[in-house]
């Protein structure tokens, strides 16, 4: 299993098993697999990692090598609110690097971050297709359209305080 | 009486499923039941509510507020419309839809996408009736000819020669899979389909999968599209309830099952044999053509792949003819067109056209002209794969020869409308930005090549660039166009060529003279402020992060362009618009 040392005991693998178990010899799962592992775990930990590819008779190299292929996968734990901002061309034309910049200063982080006390995941993804609202957002998979600076500092702020 | 509250995924966005609960606790006490629909495609008026009165009478409500709703049901209760007239939706925004011809589109925000009777209940599923009772595959492979369809993914490639070469191909197990991976940014086309009438694709499906003789059906959807998925798990389990999916469907000897794979997020899965890798459960990498998938896909089994628009379109030319289909159009491109109209217009939503009508008709006639009546700059058309068309071409045809001729290309329907103020460079980095980030790496020319163009037109656009820098540009694009293994890397180049093409006074403004024509670029750009105006309220100089703004209080203030980091915020707190960007 695990040789480096990384000291995440902590991360209960009995969870997999349902999955593991309801995907076992059929073929072609492997995003599949992680997908739902992600869905428990809100990330996919280097003991996943192994664990899937133990169970699907695949490297842990092939495993990772199609995990990180995906922009959906993440392998750091994610805050309690995961930001989507839309990078999309509408998104681009209405000022979403404004937006980019407004989050960027508001919670301290960058793409790919999050912040310190856990409450924020920030990444820059792909167009979200609700291109009559840009610039747009998603928290949680709630969409936040017709941003404007102030706009989504009051929204941060709200989810802070919450 | 009927009432609708439209829930596409835009609509939500704006509030509509908090509409339709304050118009479902109204009328709890009423017994009048309010149901919902997809998008309409009128995406700039959502929130939208639909009133079908007892006169049959249609009452549109749009841009509907919590508020607005309540004055909806006051008007139902008391049958007295007049008290919320003012809230409906005006002649001129309703010439946004009067304007198309819908076909794949054609139940839209009409029907309720999760109840399976309001699609048989206006003639679902008879098309599918139809050909299993009494077509044969040739039968509908030509009925599909005839009408000309070519595939809405973008390719434009006649879909009966692909499911001819399916069918064709020997062996018993085939799959027919659609291609749900929408990709291009400011594309939502098969979104607002999957999410406002699945069984339209099902269908269509269905009747390609009889057409090639396919047992399993497919779908790919992004990930990032959760409703869609959803509601068309609904419809499959729902259509798997009546017969129309699984065993001996509709008592014929044809079987066919359904499911769904959600994508995990790669641009490169829309192109076909990607999509097949991913699929599989791999990396999704393009495979050498040939072997077409026709012949040799999904686990080297003859396959055959289309786009959602493609399907949704099967089940309407089966059952009105390929002939009603192919008189719309011109001589080379047949039917309709869905696009996505997107930007800097102000009417933005879903536009089914036929082919043949001009851009300018879709911009301006449709979609109301330009936001803020700024000066039409360009369309963006086909997304990275595409091209910018500028407004002296805005009369182009919109078929798939002529909108090639111009550089861009159809494409999947992305249209994204810019004005004035978006720096054409600017836009060509956009897209390799986003060509460079998604090249899969498995060929030189799209790996290396995509990311030395966006080396060169970030410099370029941070006020870096050198003389020769467009010619290196254009030699790049010509290799890359050549070289590349898969459609992803020989389009890449397409947006920076038609903006070199139309726009190369911007490319050298930012070489030469260091400046960005649509005053968009940050590094190009000096902030000022207008003596005359300034009252020296301090706002901006509070505001400012950099603390380049200096000036007494009721005094003109001043910016010092050395300190500046150009973030714009002065700007967006100036109340007396004292400053403005040179």
């Amino acid at each position: 299993m695990c040789s480096c040392n990384c000291n995440t005991s902590n991360i209960d693998l009995t969870l997999l098993k349902p999955v593991l178990d309801k995907y076992a010899g059929v073929k072609g799962s492997l995003i599949t697999i992680l997908q739902n592992a992600q869905e428990i775990y809100g990330y996919l930990p280097t003991e996943v990692i192994y664990e899937v590819a133990n169970a699907t008779g695949n490297s842990p190299a092939k495993v990772l090598g199609v995990a990180t292929f995906y922009t959906q996968f993440r392998f750091k734990p994610v805050g309690k609110y995961l930001i989507l901002l839309c990078k999309g061309t509408a998104c681009h034309v209405n000022g979403s690097e404004m937006i980019a910049q407004t989050l960027k200063e508001t919670l301290g982080i960058g793409d790919g971050d999050t912040t310190d006390d856990g409450l924020f995941s920030l990444s820059f993804v792909a167009c979200l297709g609700c291109c009559s609202l840009s610039p747009v957002m998603m928290i949680n998979d709630e969409t936040y359209g017709n941003l404007t600076p102030d706009k989504v500092k009051k929204i941060i702020e709200e989810l802070r305080s919450r | 009486m009927k009432i609708t509250v439209g829930q596409g995924s835009c609509g939500i966005a704006a509030g509509a499923a908090k509409v339709l609960t304050k118009l479902e606790s109204f009328f709890a006490s009423e017994k009048i039941k309010v149901g919902i629909t997809g998008c309409i495609g009128m995406c700039w008026l959502e929130p939208i509510v639909d009133v079908t009165d007892d006169n049959n009478v249609l009452h549109r409500y749009v841009k509907v507020s919590e508020d607005v709703a309540a004055k909806i049901a006051q008007a139902v209760v008391s049958k007295d419309f007049s008290v919320a007239s003012e809230y409906e939706i005006s002649e001129d925004d309703n010439s946004f839809l009067t304007q198309q011809t819908r076909v794949a589109l054609r139940n839209c925000g009409l029907i309720d996408p999760e109840n399976i009777n309001e699609y048989i209940n206006i003639g679902g599923y008879s098309a599918l009736k139809k050909v299993v009772s009494s077509m044969s595959q040739n039968d509908v492979i030509n009925e599909i000819k005839v009408s000309g369809l070519a595939g809405r993914g973008g390719a434009g490639f006649p879909t009966w020669f692909k499911w001819n070469a399916a069918k064709q191909s020997a062996g018993d197990e085939k799959y027919l899979i659609c291609n749900a991976d929408e990709g291009d940014p400011g594309a939502f086309m098969d979104r607002a389909v999957i999410e406002s009438d699945p069984h339209s694709l099902i269908e269509g499906m269905l009747i390609g999968a009889y057409a090639i003789g396919a047992k399993e059906a497919v779908v790919y959807v992004r990930a990032e599209y959760p409703l869609a998925i959803i509601r068309l798990n609904k419809a499959i389990e729902q259509a798997r309830a009546m017969g129309f999916v699984g065993n001996n469907i509709l008592g014929s000897s044809f079987s066919c099952d359904f499911r769904i794979k959600a994508g995990a997020g790669a641009f490169v899965c829309g192109e076909e044999t990607a999509l097949i890798e991913s699929l599989e459960g791999s990396r999704g990498m393009p495979r050498l053509k040939p072997p077409f998938p026709a012949q040799e896909g999904y686990w080297h089994k003859p396959s055959n792949i289309n786009n959602v628009e493609t399907f949704a379109n099967v089940a309407w030319i089966i059952e009105n003819g390929g002939q009603a289909f192919s008189a719309m159009g011109t001589e080379d491109s047949k039917g309709t067109k869905v696009f996505a109209l997107t930007g800097k217009v102000k009417r933005g939503g879903l536009v089914e056209i036929p082919m043949g009508k001009t851009l300018r008709e879709v911009i301006f006639d449709i979609g109301g002209g330009i936001k803020n009546d700024m000066q039409f700059k360009a369309v963006q058309m086909g997304g990275p794969s595409g091209g910018c068309i500028p407004a002296e071409l805005l009369d182009t045809v919109i078929d798939y020869k002529k909108l090639g001729a111009t550089g861009a290309i159809m494409g999947s329907g992305g249209m994204v409308v810019m004005d004035e103020t978006t720096c054409m460079v600017g836009m060509a980095k956009f897209f390799l930005d986003f060509t460079a980030k998604e090249s899969c790496g498995k060929c030189v020319h799209c790996r290396i090549g995509t990311k030395r163009m966006q080396e060169i037109l970030t410099r370029i656009v941070e006020g870096e660039g050198k003389e020769g820098d467009i010619e290196l540009l254009e030699e790049l694009c010509e290799a890359i166009k050549d070289g590349a293994l898969c459609g992803l890397g020989q389009t890449a180049p397409n947006p920076v060529l038609t903006t070199i093409k139309y726009f190369r006074n911007e490319y050298e403004a930012h070489i030469s003279q260091k400046k960005c024509p649509a005053k968009e670029c940050s590094n190009l750009v000096i902030y000022e402020i207008d003596k005359d105006k300034c009252v020296g309220c301090t706002l901006c100089s509070k505001k400012c992060p950099a603390k380049a703004i200096s000036g007494e209080v009721k005094k003109a203030h001043s910016i010092d362009a050395d300190v500046c980091i150009r973030c714009g915020q002065c700007v967006n707190v100036c109340r007396f618009g004292a400053i403005s960007k040179k």
